[in-house]
């Protein structure tokens, strides 16, 4: 079965050379189905509006999976019920192409409810053809989200009921009760009258996209006598007498007139301002590796823990933003996944001369305790002969272990003299850098501004660091 | 220009854009989500597309249509957003549309929890939705090849016209280590077969469907030479300590890290052991695994994983029983340490 589209649209392609078998003139939807009359009026509204060319048309899963068979343009077949995710790709990467997003009932109402009300809700500059004939033409005759109540079809053998399946879904009205869609109509496939209507609304659609007003939706109440189990007449009466009873015909929403064109144009950077737009050429600090003031074999592995909001993160950035700085080997991992556990916020930071395998800290040769329970939690971990930091100003009683080096710090004290307690971890930046070999303080000092680019802020962090740095030089001595 | 100290994650994104990347549709998941909030910052700057989908299969599907005119388009997520991202890979395979795909793999199955994994190496490798398909899978164990790998999937991704997955682990994206960015790419192959509104572009389809079981099988027999091209071509591994090893330890993303850092230890202890480290996990590094299994001072292999034990199918088939295959995985986020791994490895090759 076939029908042929009388006076053939330029829109169209002149033979349909995709379409299998020997007919390459007519098209493959049935006698008497609405798909083939809404395909010629879209095609002629394109000619007439000279965009056909700039059309790219997405065609649905359903009986319109073939309509790349016959419209003159880039087709793009969408899987089911994405058409309208498809067509938002499609016309955010060419805005001045016409993108037509065309659906079935069960494409565009069920399976693929969720992509039309947000393409609908984000306003996307296309428009929509919505199909509505109540049922699943090409799968054989299945209930579809509009089908009515008690209509059979091969998965509704009983009737549709509202007790199993719920109402027919009004798309068009959902559609007209979001904010961004500027037209909304629904038509019908009837006669001569409600045709000549669908081909106004048609033209509008599509119109609106070339004017650049946004998202338009037309929804068709389309015949399908295969489906139907009805003569192409029958078809249309019962468009007219039952399907349009539960759908209304009518103009939902139509704004079209009162919003202001979009602004669609894409302002692509040239490949020269890439680096630059991405971040890439802020800092271009060169230092002097040779001269620096580090140990010729540094091999730290460091874990520093607090609890969250103690700028333990952070420090283990800085840390390792000097260390890269340094031309060590640098890598930084947060506590993440089953480490969280507790509570406590910690992270692992390597600095070495040779390259890291493992980012992970399992024995620290530091350990950086920023609370009581970090330290409880991990003094055990740290090798022997290393180093425990901890914060005197918060742990009543130090690590236990002898074998160790206990460097006592009251950085909250210190940080709260400064009038902000959040510096801590800069004082226990400063008292690393004084009292170990693998910071060199004038590197330190040169990569703070980076860090804190606001002028007041650095001010306070070189202090705390300052305070800190003269701390741990003495611990050192 | 200069090293920048940054997130995996956000390596990915400046790779992206650097490679010519104007697309990110995606949506938020943990382990994977500075992905998203980094295109969110920069690919407005650069002209490009940010786009926060409605949903996963929403996101790959506007990935599908933004591939479709050409342009080069990127998603990522975490383990069940990738799941669901399958239909949509599965059509774009079959379409014949390149992509990159990020998968920051988390800890499953269902819900299961944001701590690393490597549990997704099956569907990402072996194809994942329907259909006789596969992508091409980099797996990246550093900052840099974050970046790297990011870049070179989507070169492969356009010159095999194929999704390109990136396929890394929570720890790898969450860590941050120094990244050497280049130079933008400049050079673009010119896409014929795209549909980008315009005239010359009427003829173009973008589509999966073959009605005729011929038409089908052609097509999918062409996919299947290409597969073999790109095995051909696009095999990447890595070998560390391997010229006089007697076992061979297999292990890709983090573990290869934690692998690298044990086998310096049992090296320490006089155990000749070394690592191949697979790059592209499809292609995967069959024939050189192979290699290895007939060399004579090779006595055995052992693959490392977080996971159950999937890509060691992999090297089994490659080794083919001529030398045993051994495993050892950890599961549900845990990680192996150091002194596990040292023991573990000297468990699988009887030096105990």
């Amino acid at each position: 079965m076939s029908v042929k589209i009388l006076g053939k649209s330029k829109g169209f392609y002149d033979t349909y050379e995709r379409r299998p078998g020997n007919n390459k003139k007519q098209t493959h939807y049935c006698p008497g189905c609405g798909h083939g009359i809404l395909h010629k009026m879209i095609a002629e509204a394109l000619v007439d509006f000279d965009v056909a060319e700039n059309m790219v048309f997405i065609s649905p899963v359903g009986c319109s999976v073939f309509a790349y068979y016959y419209f003159n343009a880039g087709n793009i077949q969408a899987a089911h019920g994405r058409a309208p995710a498809v067509a938002t790709g499609v016309k955010r990467a060419l805005p001045e192409s016409i993108v037509i997003s065309y659906q079935g009932d069960g494409d565009l109402a069920a399976i693929g409810g969720n992509e039309i009300l947000h393409a609908a809700n984000r306003g996307e500059s296309i428009t929509v053809f919505f199909v509505n004939n109540a049922i699943y033409g090409m799968t054989g005759g299945q209930m579809a989200p509009t089908t009515l109540i008690g209509q059979k079809t091969t998965t509704t053998p009983y009737g549709r009921t509202l007790q199993n399946e719920g109402y027919p879904i009004k798309m068009a009205e959902i559609i007209a009760s979001l904010e961004s869609p500027v037209y909304v109509e629904r038509v019908m496939m009837a006669d001569v009258r409600s045709k000549n209507a669908a081909r106004k609304a048609v033209r509008k659609g599509i119109k609106n996209q070339i004017e650049k007003k946004g998202f338009s939706f037309i929804e068709v109440l389309s015949t399908c006598p295969t489906g139907w189990k009805m003569t192409a007449p029958q078809s249309e009466e019962w468009i007219k007498t039952t399907l349009v009873k539960n759908f209304p015909l009518g103009v939902y929403k139509d704004i079209a007139d009162e919003v202001e064109p979009l602004d669609l144009s894409l302002n692509l950077a040239t490949p020269e301002r890439i680096p630059r737009l991405i971040g890439l050429e802020q800092d271009k600090m060169e230092f002097d590796t040779a001269s620096m003031k580090i140990a010729a074999e540094i091999d730290q592995e460091i874990k520093i823990a607090g609890f969250g909001g103690q700028g333990v993160l952070s420090l283990g950035v800085w840390l390792s933003e000097i260390g890269m700085r340094e031309d060590l080997d640098v890598s930084w991992i947060p506590s993440y996944g089953p480490e969280m556990r507790g509570g406590t916020a910690n992270c692992h930071v390597k600095l070495s001369h040779n390259s890291i395998g493992s980012p992970l800290v399992t024995h620290p040769t530091v350990l950086v305790a920023m609370n009581r329970p970090s330290l409880d939690k991990f003094e055990d971990d740290v090798v022997e002969g290393g180093a425990i930091v901890w914060d005197s100003a918060l742990i009543d009683i130090g690590p236990k272990r002898k074998d160790i080096r206990s460097i006592p710090v009251p950085a909250t004290k210190i940080a709260s003299d400064f009038g902000n307690t959040k510096v801590s971890n800069v004082v226990l930046l400063g008292v690393l850098a004084g009292f170990s070999d693998f910071l060199d303080p004038l590197v330190v000092q040169q990569v703070l501004p980076i860090i804190f680019k606001k002028k007041h802020l650095l001010e306070i962090n070189l202090k705390a660091f300052q305070k800190g740095l003269e701390l741990g030089r003495e611990l050192k001595n | 220009m200069a090293k920048q100290f940054v997130k995996g994650n956000e390596a990915i994104v400046k790779g992206a854009i650097l490679a010519g990347c104007r697309a990110y549709y995606g949506y938020p998941i943990t382990p994977a989500s500075e992905i998203a909030q980094t295109a969110a910052l920069f690919m407005p700057l650069v002209g490009g597309t940010f786009l926060q989908a409605e949903s996963e299969i929403a996101a790959i599907n506007m990935v599908y249509g933004a591939s479709g005119t050409g342009i080069r388009a990127m998603t990522a997520s975490s383990s069940p957003g990738f799941s669901l991202k399958q239909e949509g890979l599965s059509y774009l395979a079959g379409a014949e549309l390149p992509c990159v795909v990020v998968n920051i793999m988390r800890g499953g199955p269902g819900l299961g929890n944001i701590a690393p994994e490597q549990s997704d190496y099956n569907q990402a490798v072996k194809g994942g939705g329907h259909g006789n398909y596969k992508t091409i899978v980099l797996a990246p164990n550093s900052a840099q090849e974050m970046c790297d790998l990011t870049m070179l999937a989507f070169e492969l991704s356009d010159k095999y016209r194929n999704p390109a997955v990136v396929l890394a682990d929570g720890f790898i994206g969450q860590m941050m280590e120094p990244v050497d960015f280049p130079e933008p790419v400049t050079e673009f192959a010119e896409k014929t077969w795209a549909v980008r509104g315009v005239d010359r572009d009427r003829m173009n389809l973008v589509s999966s469907i073959e009605l005729d079981p011929d038409d089908l099988e052609r097509h999918n027999q062409k996919l299947q030479s290409k597969y073999e091209i790109i095995e051909n071509n696009e095999t990447r591994y890595e070998e560390y300590l391997l010229d006089d090893a007697e076992f061979v330890v297999v292990g890709y993303g983090i573990v290869s890290r934690l692998v690298h850092t044990a086998i310096n230890q049992l090296r320490d202890e006089g155990v000749k052991v070394g690592m191949l480290r697979p790059i592209t996990l499809m292609p995967y590094p069959s024939k050189r695994l192979a290699e290895l299994a007939a060399l004579e001072q090779v006595k055995a292999f052992s693959v490392i994983e977080l996971s159950n034990g999937q890509m060691v199918d992999d090297v089994r088939l490659a080794v083919n029983g001529a030398k045993p295959v051994e495993f050892f995985g950890r599961m549900g986020g845990n990680v192996p340490s150091i002194k596990e791994l040292v023991h573990e490895i000297k468990r699988m090759m009887r030096v105990l």
